[in-house]
């Protein structure tokens, strides 16, 4: 199942923490206010990031990888670990698989080797691996530094081999967490929303999951998974899709190479936009319907991080004539003739309690104060504060966790004369994504979009704080002002993709995918920098 | 088919034991009485906790069950017998044979004049859970003369976000730690000067745009007093419309990041005004941060002018 | 941590002076130069840095404020990068402690001593001299470079009227001018900028009267031994309690105190063996030794002497207290407002260093112990014990609430044995007498001897030893009687935290037992004089001035009630209506008991006693006399 490992609660009493990719302090920080106990109590904290960002201004050791060196810094650690002694033998022994391959795998990777891929020093590469192998208890926490990535499943099953090489997993306090970026990024996939998968995470190439759902909703579902996001504008770009119906995103303004998705979007023969508010994909939209906000506008459950399962209600009536997302499908349903019967959230829900194993348990009635964590089986069940325990039974119940063979590669566009700088992207704090639901209310601290350059970088450029730039990649161009950062290092810049109507970042970025998530690659451009008016 | 689905092509099995925290130790009990009557308590517990057991109201003011007690204000004061001074009933810890009064004499004269010190230092105007307290102490503010310095100053009115009058500042500590340690870590306040003198402060009594601040607003949520105030809720009552009797409170999640924290949305004449977060909630802990806690306006009707 | 610095970048003199004390940085990312191709990989730092480093704030503030003469946000803002404290805490702690100034100042302050030994000597008359002389209070007209400023007593009662002379550059010079004979006297210091100014044992044998007179067992150096030599003072007898102690061992070493039922001198009396005892036996490690020497108690001026005067046996018994609790490192505080104490004492700690005698293996013995000498900033509250130990963790100084006491969770949260300066001058004797030939001065349940700073209208002003038992009357007489043969009116006794008495006290028996079944305290040792022609009034103003300057804030019964006892003492003053007097007096005396009963710690439980102690005992505000 897809997920992430430990509760929150589990990070206040960990011992050892690896923040990897991930500026929690600012893109998840009540998240970070657990963290921060865990500090308090003694838990020592590495922070893996290009940037010095101020999640690693926390760490007891920062450590500023080159962009997309993750697999490279991930092998050199566990080369180290292994080679160290470190190793947990008896859970690698009994509770894992595919051992000896991995370890020839990462035996190249020396100290020296890893410093020359990462740019991390040898000895803090060391340091960080004897400190993870070496606590009690650990976790592996990462954001979208880790996914952003056209290798990003790879980068990701790097981080699970260290977990299991030093049993980090399936015990409280230690685990692997990805931390979701989206309020309901992990209800949705729990849902169904993906490609491969029907609600409760079950694959819909298996049969006999299949079967369940035709039974229960009389239709048959096709066994062939589905395309996933950048799949689908592939599609789009090769005629083999024509009708769009975006519920709650704004692929206009939030996919790389923007100037590329604009095109596809406007080329569709339909493209239906339902939305809370105006966005720049509903500007393109045939057909916009207007709906109700998710989190004060409507009735239903999202999901978060540590696989809770939590109600969100209607707080207040919805604005003019929008409605909840549930009236409206259901409406669209019935107009293309489907005989979906009247129902509301809560039926809707107990639906899904029927077809998810791992949600059964789950009535509103118990979700109503707190939540609770999947799986939660029946409804005498306490949900499950973690998961994989049952990978330290023995014998281990059920499949063994296998290492992953992954190769450490370089991001797609290589920095070069003409391109020198390195963009990478991300959030600020007081933002979100592009803006949609933040720009409305004041923040004090909000700057606008600026181009994030090193102190050095400046220098060089002969620019000052402020000064517009033209920042020009491959794909497009953007003008936006400078801001010079410490926390950068010369050939790293940042920028973030808030503010898509002053400054539209993803014109830069690149749509280079992961085969295995459909992720772009968010986090690494070329680009160069050209200084405009002084 | 990828080795990476192969492995989650059919559910795992369930785990023999449920995954959960381990047991805590078990915790000795520790007898105490509170007005003649015996109660126990887990060892550790506070004698406010033993007074609670017992069915004995104490007030508090610069108490928070999500805080490290501070014992600042001195509401919750219980004589202990034997003791030399009264004791705070928010932080001591009870001890086995203690015997606690919580409504004597000296216990009452000492809430009696801490409130009257409150009071005639202090704009309680909007300490909605201190003003009742004062009729039922017989606290008379009054007695100490209409020339008794106060803490009257301007109000700082200096970002979008939050309004502070520290004319109404009783300087529980609340904010600072909600702002340090105990939630945030940003540190943007702190306590400064000294004696009646001391106040909240960043640093060189700067304006908060130019401060640490986050505009978290976990300050404003631990504020007993109305000197935290958010500057919606504070200009529905400069205008005379905050109407608390026309709100309901809903709870919902935040519809930003993935952590999943509760809000409470403050809902007056079908706008938000307000949101906060329950302070027992696990998640949360009663703290937001500026998008959780300010990021609504979206849903609200624009007003005329916007 | 990701704290926020923000502004203006320190000056070098000001980077100089913070280096001096901490270093020079290491990296880039604590205020050190960029280098790139180290601080763009990685960094340190993080909670565990901020912990480690942040008892060293008030230092940092300190290298500052004697370099420059105040602490700018420049020079803040590259502390707080080297120590990783948030700007906003440390303008709290800054502004906490009165001897940091935090604007502009000249380079040259007078700070004049007002308080009530120094009210009764021509204090005000020096104040109005001076802004004659240099402009008004805390200003510095034409470029002069000197200001002055008023001070709560600087310790130097016996020799009033006093003040303190700062001059800011490097170094730094530090003196105190006492008796202040007039402005001339100060212009004088303030020109010999040869740093501190420290005194010869003539002058020491001025503030102890019976200096050389048999019977002296604390004062038996002072004045006569000198204070620089760790020779002189091994001749005098010096270190041979040491030498017993490592014989007795720990245990033995604690049986002994207890045994000699040595009790707190700094004010609350507690017996010293069971206090050592039970940090000895805690689990917890490691334990530290504090010696408590922020002596502010207006009026006390004891343990400036012991350390001005014989400081090798602070030292020696800071060592052996170590030893017997098992701690390794220990912390002398010692008030701003001593200069000479300080540098007597770390002369002896430096010397004693040398000598093997503090260090990883004292008299190579197995032991060790040293300490570190912390100076205060002006802060009374800091002589608190459970204050100065957030003081000494680079915080305010705010009480803490007891329990957990000092010896489960002191400083550092650790187990800590903290002690005044004259309880650990009496160690030495206990040691080298034995505890019952030490034990057989005094009484049976206040044993040994006692200082008592004796000030204000008498004779012989200073510091006199004398076995407890003695009577008020014996140690007015001691002191010459009341000066120029005027009336007595009043004794403060213990303290501006203690009780005035009356004439009618002269045969109380001066003890821990006898005062206590009084309803007194004999405090810090406090006998300050008034004769027939004081305004009690007017000194009770000032002592309720002084808590109301000296509360830290923290609670509200002592954070307002300071203000509104001395706001009800002036209406008491101003008013003549008999029924407006009772009224006052009523709430005075509510607030009173409220601030005893309610406050978190002894300054807010003790700063109305002497207020109430003279409307109960001298009928102040009652009859007619006082006003």
């Amino acid at each position: 199942m897809g997920g992430g490992t430990s509760s929150y609660r589990e990070i206040e009493e960990t011992d050892c923490i690896l923040l990897w990719g991930s500026n929690a302090r600012e893109t998840h920080p009540i998240f970070f206010h657990h963290l921060l106990t865990g500090v308090k109590r003694g838990a020592r904290l590495f922070t893996i990031d290009p940037r010095r960002t101020s999640s690693a201004q926390w760490a007891d050791v920062w450590a500023g990888l080159d962009v997309g060196t993750d697999i490279a810094l991930a092998h050199t650690m566990a080369r180290e670990i292994i080679v160290a002694g470190l190793a947990h033998n008896e859970f690698i022994r009994e509770a894992t698989t595919g051992f000896d391959a991995f370890k020839a795998s990462v035996l190249p990777w020396t100290l020296e080797r890893g410093e020359q891929a990462t740019g991390v020093p040898a000895g803090v590469i060391r340091e960080m691996a004897h400190a993870f192998a070496t606590a009690p208890r650990a976790m592996i926490c990462w954001t979208l530094g880790i996914t952003e990535h056209h290798n990003a499943v790879d980068n990701v099953l790097s981080l699970i081999n260290l977990a299991l090489l030093t049993g980090h997993v399936g015990r409280w306090g230690s685990g692997i967490n990805p931390l979701r970026g989206q309020n309901n990024v992990q209800g949705g996939g729990d849902m169904g929303a993906l490609p491969d998968r029907l609600p409760g995470f079950q694959h819909v190439e298996n049969d006999a999951v299949r079967a369940r759902f035709d039974r229960a909703w009389g239709v048959t579902v096709p066994p062939v998974r589905g395309w996933h996001l950048s799949g689908m504008f592939e599609a789009m770009g090769r005629g083999d899709l024509t009708a769009l119906y975006v519920i709650g995103e704004n692929p206009a303004q939030s996919e790389a190479d923007q100037h590329h998705a604009e095109a596809l979007l406007a080329g569709l023969d339909i493209l239906v936009v339902q939305d809370v508010m105006r966005t720049a994909t509903a500007e393109l939209a045939d057909v916009v319907l207007p709906a109700a906000a998710g989190a004060f506008e409507s009735e239903g459950t999202v999901t978060s991080s540590e696989r809770r399962v939590q109600r969100v209600r209607r707080t207040k009536a919805p604005l003019g004539e929008s409605r909840e997302d549930l009236a409206i499908i259901v409406d669209l349903a019935r107009r293309m003739g489907a005989a979906w019967p009247a129902t509301d959230a809560e039926g809707i829900w107990n639906e899904l309690r029927a077809l998810s194993p791992v949600h059964g348990g789950m009535s509103y009635a118990r979700l109503a104060a707190g939540g609770l964590q999947w799986p939660c089986y029946d409804e005498t069940h306490p949900g499950e504060a973690f998961l994989h325990g049952r990978l330290w039974e023995r014998p281990v119940r059920g499949p063994r966790a296998p290492f992953s063979i992954v190769e450490h590669a370089l991001p797609v566009e290589a920095l070069d004369a003409e391109y020198p700088f390195r963009l990478t992207t991300g959030r600020r704090l007081e933002e979100y994504n592009t803006g949609v639901q933040t720009g409305p209310y004041a923040s004090p601290v909000r700057r606008g979009e600026t181009i994030d350059v090193s102190p050095e970088d400046a220098a060089r450029l002969g620019v000052v704080e402020g000064q517009r730039v033209r920042v020009r990649s491959r794909r497009g161009s953007v003008v936006a002002p400078v801001h010079i950062d410490a926390a950068l290092r010369p050939g790293l810049t940042f920028m973030t993709f808030h503010f898509p109507d002053e400054v539209a970042t993803n014109h830069l970025t690149i749509d280079a995918i992961d085969p295995k998530s459909g992720t772009a690659e968010f986090k690494a451009a070329a680009v160069r920098i050209d200084a405009l008016d002084a | 088919m990828s080795q990476h689905d192969a492995i989650w092509f059919s559910l795992p099995p369930r785990a023999t034991a449920l995954p959960e925290a381990p047991p805590a130790p078990p915790r000795a009990t520790v007898t105490v009485t509170v007005d003649g009557a015996s109660v126990d308590v887990p060892e550790g517990a506070t004698l406010l906790d033993a007074c609670r057991a017992a069915g004995k109201d104490v007030p508090t003011l610069c108490y928070l069950e999500t805080l490290t007690p501070v014992n600042a204000c001195r509401v919750c004061v219980v004589e202990v017998a034997g003791a030399r001074v009264l004791a705070p009933a928010c932080s001591r810890k009870a001890e086995a044979g203690m015997q606690v009064q919580t409504n004597s004499p000296r216990v009452r004269t000492s809430r009696k004049v801490v409130l009257e010190l409150l009071a005639s230092s202090v704009d309680l105007s909007t300490a909605d859970e201190l003003t009742p307290l004062l009729a039922e102490y017989g606290a008379d503010p009054g007695r100490f003369g209409a020339a008794a310095a106060t803490v009257a100053q301007p109000v700082k009115d200096d970002n979008d976000l939050y309004v502070r009058d520290y004319s109404k500042c009783v300087l529980c500590y609340k904010c600072v730690e909600a702002c340090g340690t105990d939630a945030q870590n940003t540190f943007a306040i702190a306590v400064a000067g000294r004696g009646f003198h001391a106040h909240i402060s960043t640093e060189l009594d700067v304006p908060l745009p130019e401060s640490a601040c986050v505009y978290c607003g976990n300050c404003i949520a631990v504020c007993p007093t109305g000197a935290l105030m958010a500057k919606p809720e504070f200009t529905l009552r400069q205008a005379g419309q905050w109407a608390p009797e026309r709100q309901t409170a809903v709870d919902t999640i935040c519809p930003y990041c993935g952590v999943g924290c509760t809000l409470t949305a403050h809902v007056q004449d079908d706008r938000i005004v307000k949101v906060t977060s329950p302070f027992e909630n696990g998640v949360t802990r009663g703290n937001l941060c500026v998008k959780g806690r300010f990021g609504f306006e979206y849903v609200n009707e624009p007003e005329a002018g916007d | 941590m990701d704290i926020h610095v923000v502004g203006p970048e320190a000056n070098a003199d000001e980077r100089a002076a913070v280096d001096a004390l901490l270093g020079a940085p290491s990296t880039g990312w604590d205020g050190g130069d960029r280098d790139i191709a180290r601080d763009g990989r990685s960094s340190r730092g993080g909670r565990p840095a901020a912990i480690a480093q942040r008892h060293l704030l008030l230092p940092a503030f300190h290298a500052v404020q004697d370099r420059v003469g105040w602490v700018s946000r420049g020079a803040m803002n590259y502390i707080c990068q080297r120590l990783i404290v948030p700007p906003a805490e440390a303008w709290g702690v800054l502004t906490f402690y009165h001897l940091f100034a935090t604007g502009p100042r000249a380079a040259a302050v007078v700070h004049v001593c007002d308080d009530i030994a120094c009210r009764a000597r021509g204090a005000e008359s020096l104040c109005a001299s001076l802004a004659e002389a240099l402009g008004p209070e805390g200003t510095a007209p034409d470029g002069r470079g000197t200001t002055w400023m008023r001070s709560p007593c600087l310790g130097q009662c016996e020799r009033a009227p006093a003040a303190l002379v700062v001059r800011a550059g490097a170094p730094a010079s530090r003196a105190v001018v006492a008796p202040v004979s007039g402005t001339d006297a100060l212009t004088r210091a303030l020109e010999a900028s040869s740093g501190h100014l420290t005194e010869s044992l003539a002058e020491l044998r001025a503030i102890v009267p019976q200096a050389g007179q048999p019977g002296l067992t604390l004062l038996r150096r002072v004045g006569l031994v000198d204070p620089a030599s760790l020779e002189a003072y091994r001749a005098a007898g010096g270190y041979t309690a040491l030498a017993r102690a490592l014989e007795l061992g720990p245990a033995g070493i604690i049986a002994e105190v207890t045994a000699a039922k040595l009790m707190g001198r700094g004010g609350a009396a507690f017996p010293t063996g069971v206090k050592w005892a039970a940090v000895a036996a805690e689990p917890a490690e490691p334990h530290y030794v504090v010696c408590n020497a922020d002596e502010s108690e207006p009026g006390t001026f004891k343990d400036r002497v012991l350390m001005a005067g014989d400081p090798f046996a602070i030292i020696e018994a800071m060592t052996i207290c170590g030893i017997a609790t098992r701690s390794t490192r220990g912390f002398l505080y010692v008030r701003g407002e001593y200069p000479d104490a300080e540098v007597r004492i770390a002369q002896a700690a430096a010397a004693a260093r040398a000598a093997g005698l503090l260090g990883d293996d004292v008299c190579g013995s197995g032991y060790a112990f040293d300490l570190e000498i912390r100076r205060g900033a002006g802060a009374y509250i800091c002589g608190e014990e459970t204050a100065l130990f957030n003081s000494l963790e680079g915080k305010r100084g705010e009480p803490r609430s007891k329990p957990p006491f000092p010896s489960q969770a002191g400083v550092f949260g650790k187990p800590t044995v903290v002690n005044n300066v004259e309880t650990l001058a009496n160690v030495l004797p206990i040691l080298t007498e034995g505890a019952a030939a030490w034990a057989a001065t005094g009484t049976a349940s206040s044993t040994g001897t006692r200082l008592f700073c004796v000030s204000g209208h008498v004779t012989r002003p200073g510091l006199y030893e004398l076995p407890f038992g003695v009577t008020l009357g014996e140690v007015l007489t001691r002191a010459g009687g009341v000066a120029g043969g005027r009336d007595l009116q009043a004794i403060l006794l213990g303290g501006a935290a203690g009780m005035f008495v009356g004439p009618e006290s002269l045969d109380l028996r001066l003890t821990f037992e006898d005062t206590r079944a009084a309803g007194l305290t004999l405090g810090s040792g406090v006998v300050m004089v008034f004769d027939d022609t004081t305004d009690l009034a007017d000194v009770l103003g000032r002592i309720a001035q002084f808590f109301e300057d000296e509360s830290c804030g923290q609670c509200v019964p002592c954070r307002v009630g300071t203000v509104r006892q001395r706001e009800l003492l002036a209406q008491l003053r101003a008013d003549a209506g008999v029924t407006a007097r009772a009224e006052r007096l009523a709430i005075l005396a509510e607030l009173g008991q409220a601030m005893r009963d309610a406050s978190i710690c002894g300054l807010g439980q003790t700063a109305s006693s002497a207020v109430e102690s003279a409307v109960a005992r001298l009928q102040v505000f009652r009859s007619g006399s006082a006003l």
